[in-house]
């Protein structure tokens, strides 16, 4: 074992992880922080927390992770390349290990064009897979990048994710397998609506054996609406929501499509469990957090075992 | 070649309000072929320039000269017998230029006319689009000849992010996914397993990030 993440130590024992996310506010107030954490307490085995997702700013994801970790979770902290140069991300990674953060989500990050400072600069010094190298070169080498000996290495369980659903489709098995090279431990895809292509590109991930060297936990979001099933369709870069989904959700009254909307999820999380080499699921339910619990127990996935 | 706009008319009024006496500077290198700031693009400013000052009553002498090169003194020399018959000069070179210009006439007030945009290429009449980003170490050999640092909106080295979609950027949905045309153009080129060799964290101290730079030839130096 390599760090004192839970989902590392759960996956060793062979159980199917169950993961989810708390998008920090838009304010200093801990308690927006405490209080999305308390519908999801009991619920998952770790909590991804976003960095400024959408490029919308929002409290930071480090201290959105300590205040979850205070209640008791285990964070997933969220770093992504589009804000920080190698500097501050070598140096934030030191501070997350030592304030006792075990696993990190290496991201891109969207491009600031989408969010409340278009203006902005963007850095990218380096990108995801570079980020993981990094990392890994921390953690495992006790190196910085710049070659000199870590003092203390960072024991972080190295996540990255991943989207079946982009294109190249034909290369997204490679991209994996590049992450898989370059030290990545564990996989979140993005949400998953197309079931028979995420399919054969877990088809492409084990014909090259990547699930046996990185633990896959295939992303879902429930969905409120025909409404948001469309608007995914057609606003959300490299979503794949199939027509039949959205007409089951026109199919039902407008004031019935939420439930509806969670039972697809239910049932995709059932069909995805038994997808050889799935080792979890992450359930992204972006401001309907309250509904995660309910999810989970529907899917069958609670209650979650202790360690 | 360095690709340009030109300025905005009442963003140029506005840089000239206090001044009568204008030398209106064009150049005939990248600039006059991306058609922002060569001879033509002269002409049209100043009887812009001339037609919005009368309507307000204002007087105005603009002298329209094109040089052969803003970024050489060579060249720029050439108004040295008239550039203090005028107020201002404005230049329509690209960046390099105005400032050369600027230089070579330390007491005289330079105005840009021109926002310098990219280094690219024509795609056709009247549509350019970049291609280099200057960084100082060229990485084409490993990505089929396309560039991602200049050509994918977050430079990233190792393949497309997850709003890469039909081919398009998520950024801009008239912008190719520097990524798709790099997957294209390797196995066009029978050379996919180049994708999966990850390219390591970028050297960016030949860049811009290293500080302003210069090129030397010591053969070449005269002294």
């Amino acid at each position: 074992m390599k760090t004192k993440s839970n989902i590392e130590r759960l996956l060793e024992q062979g159980k199917f992880v169950v993961t989810s996310e708390c998008g920090p506010p838009r304010g200093a107030d801990s308690e927006a922080v405490r209080k999305k954490g308390t519908l999801l307490k009991d619920v998952v085995d770790a909590v991804n927390v976003t960095d400024n997702q959408t490029s919308i700013v929002r409290m930071s994801s480090l201290s959105s992770c300590l205040i979850l970790k205070e209640m008791g979770f285990d964070p997933i902290w969220q770093l992504v390349c589009r804000d920080r140069n190698r500097i501050a991300i070598q140096s934030d990674i030191l501070g997350a290990a030592a304030l006792g953060i075990n696993n990190i989500l290496c991201l891109s990050g969207d491009h600031q064009s989408f969010g409340d400072n278009p203006k902005a600069k963007n850095v990218y010094d380096i990108d995801s897979i570079q980020l993981i190298q990094t990392v890994k070169m921390l953690r495992d080498d006790g190196k910085f990048l710049g070659g000199e000996e870590v003092k203390g290495k960072p024991n972080l369980f190295i996540g990255a994710a991943e989207n079946p659903f982009g294109d190249p489709f034909e290369i997204r098995a490679m991209r994996l397998g590049k992450k898989v090279k370059s030290g990545c431990d564990f996989i979140q895809t993005q949400g998953i609506y197309n079931l028979e292509k995420f399919g054969r590109w877990m088809e492409m991930v084990r014909d090259r054996g990547l699930h046996e060297k990185c633990a896959i936990l295939a992303g879902v979001i429930p969905l409120k609406s025909a409404g948001m099933a469309n608007h995914m369709k057609k606003n959300v870069p490299g979503m794949d929501v199939p027509d039949s989904l959205i007409e089951r959700l026109k199919g039902v009254p407008k004031e019935k499509q939420a439930e509806e909307g969670i039972k697809i999820c239910v049932e995709m999380i059932q069909q995805i469990k038994e997808i050889p080499g799935v080792r979890g699921v992450h359930i992204m339910a972006i401001e309907w957090e309250q509904k995660v619990a309910e999810i989970a127990k529907a899917a069958g996935l609670l209650p979650r075992p202790q360690l | 070649m360095i690709v340009g706009n030109r300025k905005s008319l009442e963003e140029i009024l506005q840089m000239i309000k206090p001044y009568k006496k204008i030398l209106l500077l064009g150049c005939r290198e990248c600039i006059t072929v991306c058609a922002a700031g060569g001879e033509r693009e002269v002409a049209v400013l100043a009887s812009e320039l001339k037609m919005s000052r009368a309507k307000d009553g204002q007087e105005i002498d603009i002298k329209e000269f094109t040089l052969e090169r803003q970024c050489d003194f060579e060249y720029i020399d050439q108004i040295k017998p008239f550039v203090d018959e005028y107020e201002v000069i404005v230049s329509m070179a690209c960046g390099a230029g105005i400032q050369y210009t600027a230089e070579r006439f330390p007491k005289k007030i330079v105005l840009p006319a021109i926002n310098t945009t990219f280094l690219g290429v024509t795609l056709e009449q009247g549509l350019w689009s970049e291609r280099c980003q200057g960084c100082g170490e060229c990485i084409l050999h490993l990505t089929g000849g396309v560039c991602p640092v200049a050509r994918c909106a977050k430079s990233l080295f190792n393949g497309p992010c997850g709003g890469s979609a039909n081919g398009k950027c998520e950024v801009n949905k008239d912008t190719n996914c520097a990524w798709q045309l790099i997957i294209d153009r390797l196995k066009e080129l029978g050379q996919l397993d180049k994708y999966e060799e990850v390219i390591p964290a970028k050297d960016w101290s030949t860049s811009r990030d290293g500080g302003p730079r210069t090129r030397v030839r010591e053969d070449l130096k005269l002294s």
